[in-house]
């Protein structure tokens, strides 16, 4: 069953129907899925969706297509591990880590993929596209092969190589583009209005795209036993995962499968060589400035963020607060949630967790707080970053030796950190 | 002198479907008030009550954010393309 009554304008309120549309022709404004809540509260229960499949699809009735057969890899519910090794050295009490590396192509990506193209086929595309800083361009071609449709993704040419790899491998186009993430996505959105035949999963398809990412905040209610989290800690690219997250949970609640009203706050996590949003949020100021991203994590390298206004609102309205952290920093992040808890986490999550721990250090993310971090991407996609940090213990002649004189040398062989 | 000017698809019923039409003006500023003079209704789209663009409106002028140049007083010459794209997308 559909529960989906239309679109309707974020801004000017006009509605759409369910097409493939994502901005007011009027106002510009972003386009958001109307669904019917009073059917919804009527039929949806915690028991039908405890029976469902282990993905994504569980959540179906709060998505915005219905499909008996998704294009699905197996995405979702991904482990949400307590993290108490972490929260002693952050001074930090109840905290979670959302594992979203174990996704099938390694990054949340999958979640909004799988809905967009879901919707892109019953709309009757057959070839699927986007602007990706590398993994949306991984599980859009990905889900495409799976699909048997045709995939062209847009890429920035500086991208790490597992990222370009990984993506080139399912056999679609790889468009590899001379510029940054930024031009990529102006020539996208103009390609758009030239190939309306094609679904940009975050362009023309972004209105059902975006929607995908409520299940990150689904899963981690579900996962705490319906129940929301005080705090969230959520990195920022175009803001538009950190919208739907806080959007999950009070959707959650608005449907009656939360008891009680959830009152999340909201952090935001940006990178300082791109964080137009966390600016705009130190400074107080609605107006964020465009920035020409320089990071090492470029998942979150968009220095026009389309959804920046609305993260920017989400995390003041919720009592939440926007940091930024250095390369520096990221590494420090990346190494810190490994060594503590066994999970590698791209760039993109060492700059979740370094604002994590900033913002705990501030006293902003506090203790008495039961606290989730969302890492959204895989170490094995940006290695480069690490690979002149971290590499083997020692080197030795293979004879035991060698081994002893090793050891005598570092009798603490396992721990290279200072 | 001659600026050619890219209409994404949402403000294609105003000029009849054309994806591009040639206009003049020496600023991204003139281009537009040539636009709007040449298909009227431009102006209620593109800029909101005070006059400035809309927060979802994105002016490009060779492929450039305007916004990293001077915005609608940047300079446009003979023979570039200024585009009018929809802010929301991509991420």
């Amino acid at each position: 069953m559909d529960f989906v009554t239309g679109l309707r304008c974020r801004e000017c309120a006009r509605p759409y129907p369910a097409e493939a549309l994502h901005v007011c022709d009027y106002c510009f404004g972003p386009l958001e899925v109307v669904y019917d809540y009073d059917a919804l509260r009527a039929t949806v229960s915690r028991a039908q969706i405890e029976a469902g499949p282990q993905t994504i699809w569980r959540y179906a009735p709060l998505l915005p297509v219905v499909d008996n057969a998704p294009i699905d890899l197996g995405t979702g519910c991904t482990p949400l591990v307590r993290a108490d090794r972490l929260a002693a050295e952050l001074g930090l009490g109840e905290l979670w880590i959302k594992n979203d590396t174990a996704n099938p192509t390694g990054s949340f990506k999958d979640r909004v993929v799988s809905v967009a193209l879901t919707k892109a086929r019953q709309l009757g595309f057959k070839v699927a596209a986007c602007a990706s800083t590398g993994n949306l361009a991984n599980s859009v071609a990905a889900h495409a092969a799976r699909a048997g449709m045709v995939s062209v993704v847009f890429i920035p040419h500086d991208l790490e190589v597992a990222k370009v790899v990984t993506t080139a491998v399912y056999g679609g186009n790889v468009i590899s583009v001379e510029g940054n993430y930024d031009d990529v996505n102006r020539l996208c959105a103009e390609l758009a209005s030239e190939h309306p035949a094609w679904a940009f999963v975050n362009v023309n398809i972004r209105t059902y795209y975006a929607e995908g990412s409520k299940t990150l905040a689904f899963e981690v209610a579900e996962q705490l036993g319906w129940q929301a989290p005080d705090h969230v800690v959520v990195p920022v690219a175009s803001g538009s995962q950190l919208v739907k997250v806080a959007k999950g949970f009070r959707e959650l609640y608005d449907v009656g499968l939360l008891d009680e009203e959830p009152h999340v706050r909201v952090s935001g996590a940006q990178a300082a060589g791109c964080s137009p949003v966390a600016t705009a949020f130190a400074e107080k100021t609605d107006a964020i400035r465009p920035v020409r991203p320089h990071t090492i994590a470029k998942s979150l390298a968009i220095g026009n963020p389309a959804d920046g206004w609305y993260a920017l609102k989400t995390v003041r309205d919720s009592g939440g607060s926007f940091e930024s952290v250095t390369d520096e920093e990221i590494i420090d992040g990346i190494r810190l949630l490994a060594r503590t808890e066994g999970i590698f986490a791209e760039t993109a999550g060492g700059v979740t967790i370094a604002t994590l721990a900033k913002l705990a250090d501030q006293g902003v993310v506090r203790s008495d707080e039961r606290v989730v971090a969302y890492v959204t991407g895989h170490g094995l996609k940006t290695v480069e970053a690490l690979s002149a940090t971290v590499g083997p213990t020692t080197t030795i002649a293979p004879t035991m030796e060698a081994f002893a004189a090793a050891v005598a040398l570092d009798p603490d062989l396992d721990r290279r950190d200072p | 002198m001659s600026v050619t000017v890219r209409i994404p698809a949402q403000l294609r019923t105003l000029t009849g479907g054309a994806g591009e039409l040639s206009l003049s003006g020496s600023t991204v500023a003139e281009v537009l008030k040539d636009l709007d003079a040449s298909h009227p209704g431009f102006a209620d789209r593109l800029f909101d009550d005070t006059g400035a663009l809309r927060r979802f409106v994105n002016i490009f002028v060779a492929d450039e954010d305007v916004r990293f140049l001077q915005g609608l007083d940047t300079a446009v010459v003979d023979g570039q393309t200024v585009s009018i794209v929809p802010a929301v997308a991509g991420g």
